[in-house]
């Protein structure tokens, strides 16, 4: 499982997501934002951080790195893709998931652990949890208010495609929505950081898992079928 | 120089916090009855004339890269 991690200008995250990777018994591939070739990766994770300073929008200026060009083709044609926190910013401004994110409500920076309810398991990053579970995931953000038309959010409803919802939302999230889905269930991307919930050294607990092992049985099952 | 300015808001059903928090301080020092939304504003410098294909490549860089049209709204005129 050579799991490819991208590394923009202002990235934070990129090392614990490469650790991650190897404390779940994946291969880590650190991807350079300015090269065009994903290294044959099985997977893509775009990790938090600040890309580009966070000038004009989180994400939008990342968005357009050449590294990107080659995510959304081969997100298209069905490989798995992770974005988290600022890759969660990425990912919508790429258009690969629906919405967009914006200042939290309340204009405070949260930083603390977060109750979330897993809402859908019928996805490449989520198949080892259950809906229903409720676990805690550490959230860092300024900016994680989701927000979409009410005809977006709608059909993000009835196509199951919230994955993740906030049990206390705290920043204003349209439904409590703290992470989405695309139509396939191969792109997800949510604010918490399940990196970091990994190791017993330095979580509180290892809810982030489940992540990485959900992405390894699609893997197995694809490689079985 | 000729210019072309892109005006960029966010959609008026979208939530701002940084006007709210523009508002409060102007309450706070004073000024009553004043709601603020705040915005970005592009000029672009381009060289040689404006032309309509001029504005149309603005047109095409505001709508892909200057605003997210989820959240935002946008203008393109010619600048003074």
């Amino acid at each position: 499982m050579r799991v490819g991690v991208v590394t923009f200008p202002g990235s934070l995250d990129d090392a614990d997501a490469r650790q991650a990777v190897k404390l779940t018994g994946g291969e880590p591939v650190a991807l350079w934002h300015a090269s065009d070739s994903l290294q044959g990766v099985d997977a893509v994770i775009l990790p938090g951080g600040f890309s580009y300073g966070d000038y004009l929008r989180c994400g939008a200026i990342a968005r357009f790195s050449p590294v990107m060009a080659q995510v959304i083709k081969a997100a298209g044609e069905g490989l798995p893709v992770l974005g988290i926190c600022n890759g969660f910013q990425v990912l919508c401004e790429a258009r690969l998931l629906p919405g967009a994110l914006i200042r939290n409500d309340r204009r405070t920076f949260y930083c603390q652990d977060q109750n979330l309810r897993v809402e859908s398991s019928d996805t490449v990053w989520t198949n080892a949890f259950t809906a229903g579970d409720e676990i805690n995931i550490v959230i860092k953000h300024g900016e994680g208010n989701y927000q979409a038309d009410a005809e977006t959010v709608r059909m993000l409803e009835a196509e199951h495609r919230v994955v993740f919802r906030y049990l206390g939302n705290p920043n204003g999230s349209v439904n409590d929505i703290a992470g989405i889905t695309n139509e396939r269930g191969n792109v997800v991307g949510l604010m918490p950081h399940p990196e970091h919930n990994i190791d017993p050294v330095t979580a509180p607990n290892q809810d982030g898992r489940p992540f990485f092992e959900s992405l390894a049985r699609f893997l197995m099952a694809k490689v079985g079928a | 120089m000729a210019q072309i300015v892109v005006d960029v808001m966010p959609k008026p059903e979208i939530l701002d916090p940084q006007g709210k928090a523009v508002t409060g301080a102007l309450k706070r020092l004073g000024y009553t009855g004043l709601s603020v939304r705040q915005g970005t504003r592009f000029e672009i410098e381009v060289e040689g004339e404006i032309t309509p294909e001029r504005l149309e490549q603005a047109q095409v860089a505001a709508d892909s890269l200057l605003a997210n049209t989820t959240i935002e709204n946008y203008v393109v005129r010619v600048g003074e």
